[in-house]
C-alpha cells in the first residue's frame, strides 16, 4: 500500500497552480497569525482560492510526556498547552484524574471555589487577549493597550497566588499548591470594581466602531451545522447561535451552584456567526466571568472562608493508584471544549495513554473552510476571530 | 444510554455490530467491528433518538507489548446532551510498512480530518478513504510514528546527528 500517495497529491496541487494563480505564504512569522502557523494560499488576484494550513512547528510532544510520567507531575506540561489560560487547562486536566480516582465529592468546597475563581480570573484574561490582538489585527491599536494593562492586573494576581506569571502549576490533584495569599480576596474585588467600567469603555470604542464593524460583519459567517460537524467549540460555537457551554452542559466543579449567562451570537452587526459575532460573544463571556468571581469571593468571604486550620494539600496523593482503566474528560476553556482522554494501566501510576484533544486544533481546522473565495486582508480577519493558541494546536 | 445504543445497533447491524461493551467504572465503550463503522457512525449521527452529531476526539492507543492498536472516538449530542465512546480495535504486527488499516469517518464529520491526520502521523494508523492524509504535527519526512511505545528515536536527522 502507498501510504504516501496523499502527499504526493499535495505536492501535484501546488506544482500545478495556473497561470493567474500564485501560492503565498502567510507566516510562520508572520503576526497575525499569533504564533508559529503557516497558511499556505493558492490566490488568484486578491482572491483567496484554497487555504492549506502547516502545523506542527511548536509541537513539543505532550501526549508522549505525559505518558513517561506519573499524573502529578504532567500538570506544569498542562499549563503549556494553551498558555494563556493555564489553570483552565490544569483544571480539566486535575478533575480527570480526581474522577477516576473516585474523590471529587470529597475536594473541599474551598478549594474548587478558589480552582473556578483562578479559572475564571484567567478566562477573562485569555479573552482579553483574544479582543486585543483582535482589534490589532485588524487595525485599532488602542483596545490592544487596553487590554494588556488590565490583563497585567489578573497576571499579578495570580503571580501573588502561585508564584509564577504565565505557568502556574497552581491546581493540585486534589486540592491546591497553596492557599490564597491573605488580602487576595480584597484585592480581587478592587480589580472587579477597577475592571467594569474599564470592560465597559473597551466594549463602547470597539463594539460600535464603523470601521471595526465593516472590516467584521458579514465576514467568514459560520453556520451552526458547519461548526458542530467541524468540531468547533467555545465561542466559535456559540457565536453560531448555539448554547452550548460545558460549564452548564456538564456542571463540573462548582458551577452548578453560581449564576451565570451562557452569551451566544445574534446576528446583530450582520449574518449569526460572523466575526463581529464570535468577537462579541466573548466580550460578554467576560462579563459573566466576572459575575462568576464575585459570587466565588462572595462565598469564600463567607461560608468557606480562611481558616487557620485549612490545608489545600490535605487529600493531595502521594502515588495516584488507578485500576486500569479509560476516562475522556471535558470542560470548557476559554477557547472550547479542552478534553483529555486517558487511558490507565494497573499497577503503576504512570498512564499508558493521554491524548489532549485541543479546541483551537479544531476550531482551526473549519479554517480553510471559511477562508475559501474571501480576500486576502478578510482572511486575517478571520483567522484573527477564530482565536487560536499556538501551544495548543501543536501540542 | 449505553444499552439502548447498543440494542439500536444490534437491531439495524445484527448480531456482529457491537462485539462487546467494555463495563468501565466512568464510560462504559462499546467495541465495534471495524468494518462498519462508518455506517455505525453515520446512523448515530443521523438517527432520532441519537444525533451524536458533534464528534469531540478520536485518540489512537497502542497495546504494547501486545500486538494491537485500538482507535477510540468521543461523540457527543448537542440536542439530547448525552455522550458515548466506541472503540475498534486492530490487530497488527507493528511493521512500518504493513500499518493498520481502518475506514476514514471524515465522511460522517469532517473533523476526524484533522483528527485521523494526527493519529496516522503519530501513531500510524492508515485509514482508508480519508481525502488527505498526510502527516500534521511532524515534517513530511518524519520516519516512523513517535506514539508507538516500540519508536526508536533516530540518530541522525537530513544527515545531521541530534543525540
Amino acid at each position: 500500500m502507498n501510504y504516501s500517495e496523499a502527499l504526493e497529491r499535495y505536492k501535484q496541487k501546488i506544482a500545478s497552480v495556473g497561470a493567474q494563480e500564485m501560492v503565498i505564504n502567510m507566516g510562520p512569522q508572520h503576526p497575525s497569525t499569533h504564533g508559529v502557523l503557516r497558511l499556505e494560499l493558492i490566490t488568484d488576484g486578491e482572491i483567496v482560492r484554497d487555504i492549506i494550513p502547516h502545523l506542527g512547528y511548536l509541537h513539543r510532544c505532550f501526549d508522549k510526556h505525559a505518558e513517561s510520567m506519573s499524573y502529578g507531575k504532567s500538570i506544569p506540561f498542562t499549563d503549556r498547552l494553551d498558555y494563556l489560560a493555564s489553570m483552565n487547562n490544569s483544571h480539566a486536566f486535575v478533575m480527570g484524574v480526581e474522577r477516576m480516582l473516585g474523590m471529587e465529592q470529597r475536594i473541599p468546597k474551598r478549594v474548587e471555589y478558589i480552582r473556578v475563581l483562578v479559572c475564571e480570573l484567567n478566562r477573562i484574561a485569555s479573552h482579553l487577549i483574544a479582543i486585543g490582538t483582535y482589534g490589532i489585527d485588524i487595525g485599532a491599536f488602542t483596545p490592544f493597550m487596553w487590554c494588556f494593562r488590565d490583563r497585567e492586573h489578573i497576571m499579578n494576581m495570580l503571580e501573588w497566588a502561585s508564584g509564577s506569571r504565565m505557568l502556574y502549576n497552581y491546581i493540585w490533584i486534589g486540592g491546591l499548591f497553596y492557599d490564597l495569599p491573605v488580602g487576595f480576596e480584597d484585592r480581587c474585588l478592587d480589580f472587579v470594581a477597577y475592571f467594569r467600567p474599564k470592560l465597559a469603555e473597551l466594549d463602547e470604542l470597539l463594539s460600535t466602531n464603523q470601521i471595526f464593524i465593516s472590516r467584521t460583519a458579514n465576514i467568514g459567517a459560520l453556520p451552526a451545522d458547519v461548526a458542530i460537524n467541524y468540531g468547533c467549540s467555545g465561542p466559535m460555537l456559540r457565536a453560531s447561535g448555539v448554547k452550548w457551554d460545558l460549564r452548564r452542559i456538564d456542571g463540573y466543579s462548582v458551577y452548578p451552584e453560581l449564576e451565570f449567562e451562557i452569551p451566544v451570537g445574534k446576528g446583530e452587526m450582520g449574518t449569526l456567526g460572523d466575526c463581529w459575532d464570535r468577537y462579541k460573544v466573548r466580550v460578554d463571556e467576560v462579563k459573566e466571568s466576572l459575575k462568576i468571581i464575585e459570587q466565588c469571593l462572595h462565598r469564600l468571604r463567607g461560608d468557606f472562608k480562611r481558616t487557620p486550620e485549612f490545608d489545600p494539600r490535605a487529600l493531595v496523593p502521594k502515588k495516584v493508584n488507578l485500576k486500569s482503566q479509560e476516562y475522556y474528560m471535558r470542560a470548557e476553556n476559554p477557547k472550547g471544549e479542552l478534553g483529555f482522554h486517558f487511558v490507565t494501566q494497573e499497577k503503576t501510576d504512570i498512564p499508558r495513554r493521554v491524548k489532549a484533544r485541543g479546541p483551537s486544533f479544531n476550531n482551526l481546522s473549519v479554517l480553510p473552510e471559511l477562508g475559501r473565495g474571501q480576500l486576502i486582508a478578510d482572511l486575517i480577519a478571520i483567522l484573527g476571530s477564530i482565536d487560536i493558541v499556538l501551544g495548543e494546536v501543536d501540542r | 444510554m449505553v444499552e439502548q445504543i447498543q440494542h439500536l445497533l444490534h437491531e439495524k447491524f445484527g448480531e456482529m455490530a457491537v462485539l462487546r461493551v467494555d463495563a468501565q467504572p466512568l464510560q462504559p465503550i462499546l467495541v465495534v467491528n471495524s468494518e462498519l463503522i462508518v455506517d455505525i457512525c453515520l446512523f448515530l449521527r443521523d438517527t432520532e433518538g441519537c444525533y451524536f452529531d458533534f464528534l469531540s476526539n478520536i485518540s489512537a492507543v497502542d497495546y504494547f507489548p501486545e500486538k494491537r492498536f485500538a482507535v477510540v472516538y468521543h461523540l457527543s449530542s448537542i440536542p439530547y446532551q448525552t455522550q458515548v465512546t466506541l472503540k475498534v480495535e486492530i490487530d497488527n504486527e507493528r511493521l512500518l510498512h504493513e500499518l493498520p488499516v481502518m475506514p476514514s469517518v471524515s465522511s460522517v464529520w469532517r473533523t476526524a480530518d484533522w483528527h485521523e491526520r494526527e493519529a496516522y502521523d503519530l501513531m500510524g494508523i492508515f485509514f482508508s478513504g480519508h481525502p488527505d492524509l498526510r502527516r500534521i504535527l511532524l515534517p513530511d519526512d518524519w520516519d516512523g510514528y513517535p506514539l508507538r511505545k516500540d519508536y526508536q528515536d533516530a540518530e541522525t536527522y537530513h544527515g545531521i546527528a541530534i543525540k
